[in-house]
């Protein structure tokens, strides 16, 4: 007789399982190595304790009510669940904490996509580290984790989540058309943005500049095309991904074959807990972002903690997916 | 280095002026002129895949096309399938609107009667969405083909369809009764794409911004 399970679940077998956990075992290892401890934490949490971390549009996609009534839901990531557990438990300890988990996490889905209701991530958690230290870390974690997932093609991009809420402000721009410009933006709509700020009171030429800037991705080449844009919010951007840039390379000895880093000053995550530094994971392989991260030193204030925060998750059945593509593009090569 | 650039060609309404901008943008598209059943043409380095233009959103959001041209309104439809638009391409024009019999008072009828109008149409989101946003509630009645047929037989009090000239409308005693959005054909990309292969897709945006012009 057929069981079904609900769309967007899934079951694994033993021949991927011995996979998957090979992946698993290297990414932790990996972690455990650079000094990030693995923690775990409930799958249900309070929800009240959830929506204090999350910022809008990123509301959880599952509640319930327990046996005595409390409003619980189903982590829709780590992050914040690890930003409660630090408040909670380390409040008193000496930064920097480095943490790191395998954690499967609970997202509404789309009917008819192919989206995962319950997906597998792997990440780590930096807390306490100052800014431009701290993101180094993070990333030098992330390429070491790639590396260990055998992701030779895999690149990660580079941005700035202040960069335009401090341009558009610098530009003049009221909240609301600040915040409506900002949504085409994250959304990837760059027609929409042109048309949203030839509304607004703005010239021309800053105009031209919103959407040159979105489009300026690549290598180190692209840091000195957006310092030609005299703003103040693109100096102080520019600067910090400089910051960032010659650090990671200090660091060349330990990759020969150099870094994964490209710059993108295009680049916005949609949850709204980031500031400074973000980034994404992508690979020719597949279509999809495996993974991303950032800064999110205004999350740890939500929980009555002042400190700064990086960190990153991968998404592992994508990993696993292009894990696989690369496998076999590179066993047609031969 | 890699292989081609797979851009997703729109087959139907946009099909032609796609072929002309394509063209105008020095892309040869001469052999998806001709009357070949293929569905996957080589041409200037590229790889064009034709499909349905409803179709272009899945594949360029699933990186199997890098990059796309379809119109607005699928966009708009499909808005949960996440891809660049890099580009209006002017072409393709048309309104989305809400349209009801001529002479007709049956959708301020039912908004009164009911509290809600019966609105079929082939675009259940935008339709939603439009309703939604202007405070009114409505029973939606999704078709897939000629929605025109609908209110002409009963089926719901008006419609929110496609128009271009306006003609298919008048011929079925339909009017225009309120104008939601104005669609044009637009250039999309995948995010992956757009980030791994920025120099191309620049290429082909700045190409293509030129030829839209012309």
């Amino acid at each position: 007789m057929i069981h079904p399970i609900p769309p967007g679940t899934r079951d694994v077998l033993p021949e991927e399982m011995r996979e998957l956990r090979r992946l698993q075992t290297a990414l932790i290892d990996v972690f455990e190595g650079k000094g990030y401890g693995q923690v775990a934490t409930p799958a249900l949490e309070y929800d009240e304790v959830l929506t204090r971390g999350r910022g809008r549009g990123d509301e959880a996609g599952y509640r319930l009510f327990d046996e005595s009534g409390e409003l619980l839901a189903l982590r829709s990531e780590m992050t914040v669940p690890i930003a409660r557990l630090v408040a909670t438990r380390y409040a008193a300890a000496e930064p920097p904490l480095r943490f790191c988990y395998l954690a499967a996490a609970y997202r509404a889905v789309s009917p008819q996509r192919g989206e995962l209701r319950e997906s597998l991530q792997a990440g780590v958690e930096l807390i306490g580290a100052p800014a431009e230290q701290g993101t180094v870390e993070v990333i030098s974690v992330l390429e070491a984790a790639l590396d260990a997932a055998e992701l030779g093609s895999a690149v990660i991009g580079l941005g700035d989540a202040d960069l335009y809420r401090d341009l558009l402000a610098e530009y003049g721009l009221e909240a609301e058309a600040r915040n409506s410009a900002l949504a085409r933006l994250a959304a990837h709509d760059l027609v929409g943005l042109e048309a949203e700020l030839g509304e607004a009171e703005i010239d021309d030429e800053q105009v031209a500049a919103c959407i040159a800037l979105a489009q300026l991705r690549g290598g180190e080449e692209v840091l000195a095309q957006a310092r030609e844009h005299k703003a103040a919010a693109v100096t102080r951007a520019v600067e910090r991904l400089e910051g960032v840039n010659e650090a990671l390379s200090e660091n060349q000895n330990s990759r020969p074959d150099g870094h994964r880093v490209q710059f993108d000053f295009g680049l916005m995550r949609d949850l709204d807990y980031y500031n400074g530094a973000i980034f994404e994971v992508y690979d020719p392989a597949v279509g999809t972002i495996l993974g991303g991260g950032g800064r999110y030193d205004g999350l740890m204030k939500r929980f009555g903690l002042n400190l700064s925060a990086a960190g990153f998750a991968l998404y592992l059945e994508r990993v696993e997916v292009a894990r696989a593509e690369e496998r076999q593009r590179r066993k047609e090569k031969r | 280095m890699s292989e081609p650039l797979k851009l997703a060609v729109p087959r139907g309404a946009l099909f032609g002026e796609t072929l002309d901008v394509l063209d105008a943008a020095g892309v040869d598209t001469s052999e998806l002129r001709g009357d070949s059943r293929s569905l996957i043409f080589e041409a200037s380095g590229m790889t064009l895949v034709t499909m349905r233009p409803s179709d272009v959103p899945t594949y360029v959001a699933a990186g199997a096309a890098d990059v796309g041209i379809t119109g607005k309104d699928v966009l708009l439809e499909q808005s949960d399938r996440l891809v660049y638009e890099l580009l209006d391409l002017g072409f393709g024009r048309c309104r989305m609107v809400l349209a009801g019999r001529k002479g007709s008072d049956r959708l301020k009828d039912s908004q009164g009667a009911l509290g809600m109008m019966r609105i079929a149409t082939k675009y259940p989101r935008i339709a939603e969405g439009y309703f939604e946003s202007t405070g009114r509630q409505i029973e939606l009645i999704e078709v897939k083909g000629s929605v025109e047929l609908a209110p002409l037989v009963g089926l719901g009090d008006g419609i929110v369809d496609l128009v271009a000239t306006g003609r298919t409308l008048e011929e079925n005693e339909l009017e225009v009764r309120e104008e939601i959005v104005e669609c044009t054909a637009r250039f999309v990309a995948n995010r992956v794409a757009h980030k791994l292969r920025a120099t191309e897709i620049d290429e082909l945006t700045e190409k293509l911004r030129e030829a839209s012009k012309g």
